[in-house]
């Protein structure tokens, strides 16, 4: 048992389960989110009816599609019509084996790292393409071809972004990114005098368009292209889609998290005063608090089953909330608590986009993609460059 | 940890890969097959890389055939008329210069591994070291520049050359 637990494959492997059992989950519970918050922004209600206030929603989408009859076109390239969900997810899931949750916490630290992961977003364009095309249907291959287009377009300049970011940090390697912040005690989005913001801003544009979401959802585009390249796909093969979306979502904003926001550090970490407000208190008020924010919401719900799970959820909430003063526990989880509280800071700002910005053209998605951000891009590795060999 | 059979393992794996698909490719009948085995094929090579420590071309390989070139590939194939392609003969009987070039291939595999090691050694990998990354970095803009630019220069070349021909009026 001790050389079990001793053994350096141990953590990997014990992680590569959790994120391969945890990610559909998240997944599914981030369209909920995603549904509560636009509802939110559109003065609605949202999901409702499936456990209070919805929160059983994605448990049972998930059961339905699980459950649904497998429909492959007659026309199809059956064997590439099979295989693309799974390229989709495998690629998705795999990116997240490089990404360090905390210092000790990540599946392997290769020294190409974020090489890897630009690797499987630029394989994951594969699934998308096939599966377009083995549909053999106009909506899907046209969606297809949309959407390869676009995500290759916007490769360059996602590449560009990180690469000033890698400039910073001196290695490809994710956990190094992070110490290298660490070391300069500043994040690198707000490093070089403000300069390194404009990386930044370039990749959180490119990082939309890599996902598909709005305003860059032209693959997608419900009104002219019926649902894009998964038109056809439907039941668990459409969910694997669906699931690779969302793990890419979730992808491209640790990624960010990483290279531009300090990874699992929290704010200030050289700042030694501000590590009990920021370390327990600030964890406490966020997990008690939106505890304690569920139980006015109970007045709504018209049965006493469905308060009494709501009052479950919010006992949870505060009782994790209360883990946080532990102090060993807390050394354990504080790196993951500022890690995810980041990475939903950035997946609220990408839902937050969706509801307020209309869809682009095509001719402006591609002027915006090659004539703007690429040069832009060019410009903020130079720059970055020369001021950084300055303050030497 | 790691012994030697799992390296010798996934080396069989990996082969087995860009061989399978290497026939699969000028086998198939569908041109998007084709393409399909062929990317197969290059992620055993890229497989072949990681079991030689060489992170770097691993993700190299990935990122550029797998993830640039192949998906231009399948663009292009997928927007061509498949049905014609299907009826067309998919070989072209040139059986002599066929062999006569296997046998060359073959002769030069027999003659490499039949010499006397020459090869310099591998370097090991020093933990803590400049990793994989830096040493490429090093070498190539330091003993090997000049084989660097002109390959870049004709990466130029051809992109001026794709402008020139995607555009009508300059």
């Amino acid at each position: 048992m001790e050389s079990i637990l001793n053994s350096p494959l141990f953590i990997p492997l014990i992680l590569t389960v959790v994120i391969v059992c945890c990610v559909p989950l998240v997944a599914g519970y981030l369209s909920l989110v995603e549904r509560k918050i636009l509802a939110d922004f559109q003065v609605r209600l949202g999901p409702m009816r499936v456990g209070p206030h919805g929160l059983l929603q994605p448990i049972a989408d998930a059961l339905k599609l699980i459950l649904k009859e497998d429909i492959i076109p007659n026309q199809s390239d059956k064997a590439i019509f099979w295989m693309a969900p799974a390229v989709s997810t495998f690629t998705a899931l795999t990116a997240f084996s490089v990404i360090p949750f905390t210092e000790t916490l990540h599946v392997a630290d290769v020294n190409v790292g974020l090489l890897v992961i630009s690797a499987m977003s630029s394989v994951g364009i594969l699934g998308i393409v096939l599966g377009g095309w083995s549909s053999n249907s106009h909506y899907s291959l046209l969606g297809s071809l949309r959407s390869g287009a676009q995500l290759i377009s916007y490769e360059v300049a996602l590449a560009f972004a990180l690469l000033s970011g890698v400039m910073m940090a001196g290695t490809l390697s994710m956990t190094g990114i992070v110490k290298a912040q660490a070391e300069r005690q500043v994040w690198f989005a707000f490093d070089n005098f403000g300069l390194m913001l404009v990386p930044f801003v370039i990749y959180m544009i490119a990082a939309i368009a890599e996902t598909n979401r709005a305003p860059f959802d032209l693959p997608e585009a419900e009104s002219e292209l019926v649902a894009g390249f998964h038109t056809e796909y439907s039941g668990l093969r459409f969910a694997l889609f669906f699931l690779a979306e969302y793990a890419n979502i979730l992808v491209i904003a640790s990624v960010a998290v990483t290279v531009f926001w300090g990874g699992w550090l929290r704010p200030f970490p050289n700042v030694s005063w501000l590590a009990w407000p920021l370390e327990v208190a600030f964890p406490l008020a966020v997990f008690a608090g939106s505890g304690i924010l569920c139980i006015p919401l109970m007045r709504r719900l018209p049965s006493q089953p469905q308060r009494l799970f709501l009052l479950a959820v919010a006992a949870a909430l505060v009782l994790i909330g209360l883990l946080f003063l532990i102090p060993a526990v807390n050394a354990a989880i504080v790196g993951l608590f500022w890690f995810f509280f980041k990475v939903s800071l950035i997946v609220y700002a990408m839902i937050w986009f969706r509801g307020t910005w209309p869809r682009f053209r095509y001719d402006q998605l591609m002027n915006v993609g090659w004539k703007r951000l690429i040069p832009l891009g060019m410009a903020a590795v130079m720059v970055n460059a020369v001021v950084g060999m300055l303050r030497g | 940890m790691n012994p030697m059979w799992i390296d010798t393992l996934f080396f069989y794996f990996f082969a087995l890969l860009v061989l399978g698909g290497g026939v699969a490719t000028i086998t198939c009948k569908s041109a998007v097959h084709s393409a399909i085995s062929l990317i197969v094929s290059m992620v055993g090579v890229a497989g072949l890389f990681l079991l030689q420590h060489a992170e770097f071309l691993f993700a190299v390989q990935i990122v550029l055939y797998i993830g640039g070139v192949m998906v231009l590939f399948l663009f292009v194939i997928m927007l061509v008329n498949l049905d014609e392609s299907m009826q067309m003969r998919q070989f072209n009987r040139q059986w002599l210069l066929a062999v006569a070039a296997v046998i060359a291939a073959g002769v030069q595999a027999v003659w490499l591994l039949s010499k006397p090691a020459d090869l310099p050694a591998a370097v090991p990998q020093v933990p803590g070291g400049p990793g994989n990354v830096q040493r490429v970095a090093d070498v190539l803009f330091s003993q090997y520049l000049l084989p660097f630019e002109i390959a870049s220069v004709l990466l130029l070349a051809a992109v001026i050359g794709s402008v020139v021909m995607a555009k009508k009026r300059l």
